[in-house]
């Protein structure tokens, strides 16, 4: 029996002649409608407010434009790059670029993040070895590797994929080793006595029971393949949005530095929908979760 | 005839995580015949999955001797099926491919091992469920995925720790009769661990009694109940509750001790 017909059996039960039949799931379903219809317009409301009161304490001159600008010159100068283009070039090339950059650090860091966690997490004596070293290495504050890597790797895409990769390589590789190791004790025997392998355990053991962590920290790493990439333009760049915030910064000019990382958020955004689409293609045997917790 | 499995002066300790050593299994013998269903009752942590775990090879035992198929056991061998007592069918593939895995590890090719699983899947009556993740089926199911899995592969030894523990009695005494109908139609020898006596004794031909931890086998006896058994029903015959009543007086002073023993390190 669905929820609907249960509802309206139990409608007609509570009913009594001087009272009105209430359908328990169409109100139910109306209240959900109402919540999200709130939640949409506090959104906005949020949105307006904050912008507003930081165009009207601009244009009032509350705040100085000039340190702080204002939404409306950001819009303006948002506006400026896509039909004008930037100072470097088209503004779709410097996003280009830094997708190019940020997208290569996250390919190059989870691979070898995966690669090395799994390999870690099934071999005691690689990590009672390497272990330490990991740990030291991830304390470091590890985007001043960047400027390593602009020396050593000179001022092109290179580097910038370096940097990212080694923000990212942590983030997942601390994932994959503890999923490796927290693999159920039972399925791994049951694999081996149903004749797996060391190969098919990695594979079909290991690796699915871990890709849930490491799906999990794709969603991070993104971000910090980001962080990396811009980072990386930051040490030294021609082209790139990092690039084209660190020369708007240059100018003084604080417009063009939050069209930027207006560029960056949006980016950002469209980077976390096609993992949520990934998460989805690759851990699809999960039961789907009660309540969404996404952002 | 040769016994199936053999378990001679089978002593097994473990190390503690605080670095003590904990005798499970203590100077344990026993023997089950081929073909032969036999049952290991014992209280909670006298070593009944240890046993299991020795025979399988996934543990080696401290001291004595473990033999399957009149061979020792050194790790895991071949023809041995194995049923856990928690989920243990892969979460991440379908019905069909959890099953098909074990032939495929075998070395069977994808579209064989699918093609034997698909059976498989329809004797422990799933057919239509093949492209089900395991987080679609009911408890019930789950665990007829894991007999056909451990069956696939044509075992000669069947181990089985409380598999049907976890379920509900109508479902428990269903999936009880499916197995003896597979066990009828194979020729394995089962052993099959629980801590309910009334199971034990209506699906086996003999029962072991474990002492309370370290383990060690107290006394065995033959279930002489005619076959095929419902068991849904046999334990309304008198036989039954004549063999019932003489092995419990034997496990009761065990349980007891058991129950002691886990009362005092609850208040220490």
């Amino acid at each position: 029996m669905n929820v609907r017909s249960a509802a309206a059996r139990l409608s007609v039960l509570v009913s009594d002649p001087g009272r009105p039949v209430v359908d328990l799931a169409a109100k139910r379903r109306r209240e959900a409608q109402r919540g999200q219809m709130n939640v949409a317009g506090l959104r906005l409301l949020v949105a307006v407010v904050f912008l507003g009161s930081w165009e009207l304490t601009t244009r009032l001159g509350w705040v100085d434009v000039f340190f702080w600008s204002q939404p409306s010159a950001i819009v303006a100068k948002t506006w400026y790059w896509i039909t004008q283009g930037t100072d470097l070039g088209p503004l779709w090339d410097q996003v280009l670029t830094t997708m190019e950059e940020t997208v290569g650090g996250f390919v190059v860091g989870s691979i070898l993040g995966v690669v090395f966690g799994v390999a870690l997490g099934r071999s005691r004596l690689l990590s009672d070895v390497l272990g330490p070293y990991i740990k030291a290495a991830n304390a470091i504050p590890r985007v001043v590797v960047g400027a390593l890597f602009a020396i050593s790797l000179g001022l092109d895409i290179k580097s910038k994929i370096a940097t990212a990769a080694v923000l990212v390589f942590f983030v997942v590789f601390f994932n994959a080793f503890q999923g490796v190791r927290e693999v159920d004790r039972n399925l791994i025997a049951n694999a081996r006595i149903l004749g797996a392998g060391d190969r098919q355990l990695t594979t079909e053991i290991l690796i699915p029971s871990a890709l849930s962590w490491i799906v999990a920290s794709l969603h991070t790493s993104f971000g910090l393949a980001l962080v990396g990439a811009v980072v990386g333009e930051l040490f030294g760049a021609t082209s790139g949005v990092g690039e084209l915030i660190y020369a708007a910064k240059n100018n003084f000019d604080a417009a063009g530095v939050f069209a930027g990382m207006g560029l960056l958020a949006a980016m950002a955004l469209l980077a976390e929908a096609l993992i949520t689409a990934l998460e989805d293609r690759l851990i699809k045997w999960r039961p789907p979760v009660a309540t969404e917790t996404r952002i | 005839m040769a016994p199936a499995i053999e378990l001679r002066g089978v002593t097994k300790r473990f190390l503690t995580p605080s670095g003590g050593v904990y005798t499970a299994l203590r100077d344990l013998n026993l023997a089950v015949e081929p073909g032969e269903f036999c049952a290991v009752v014992g209280p909670t942590g006298c070593g009944k999955s240890t046993t299991l775990a020795l025979i399988s090879g996934l543990e080696l035992p401290s001291e004595g001797e473990v033999e399957v198929l009149g061979r020792p056991v050194i790790g895991i061998a071949d023809g041995i099926g194995y049923m856990f007592q928690s989920d243990a069918v892969f979460p991440w593939k379908t019905v069909l491919e959890n099953v098909a895995a074990g032939p495929r590890y075998h070395g069977l090719s994808n579209r064989d091992a699918r093609v034997k699983a698909r059976d498989w899947i329809a004797r422990v009556g799933l057919a239509g469920f093949e492209d089900r993740y395991p987080y679609q089926l009911s408890g019930g199911m789950r665990k007829r995925v894991a007999l056909a899995q451990s069956l696939i592969n044509g075992p000669r030894i069947l181990l089985m720790d409380e598999p049907f523990s976890a379920l509900d009695v109508q479902t428990r005494s269903l999936m009880e009769n499916e197995l003896l109908g597979l066990w009828a139609a194979s020729s394995a020898s089962v052993v099959f661990v629980t801590h309910d006596l009334e199971e034990a004794i209506s699906l086996s031909d003999r029962v072991f009694v474990i002492t309370a931890g370290p383990g060690t086998v107290k006394s065995n006896y033959k279930v002489d109940l005619q076959r095929p058994r419902n068991v849904a029903e046999i334990r309304f015959e008198p036989r039954f509750v004549e063999i019932y009543q003489e092995i419990w007086n034997d496990l009761r002073d065990e349980v007891a001790v058991s129950y002691e023993r886990q009362k005092r390190s609850g208040a220490a």
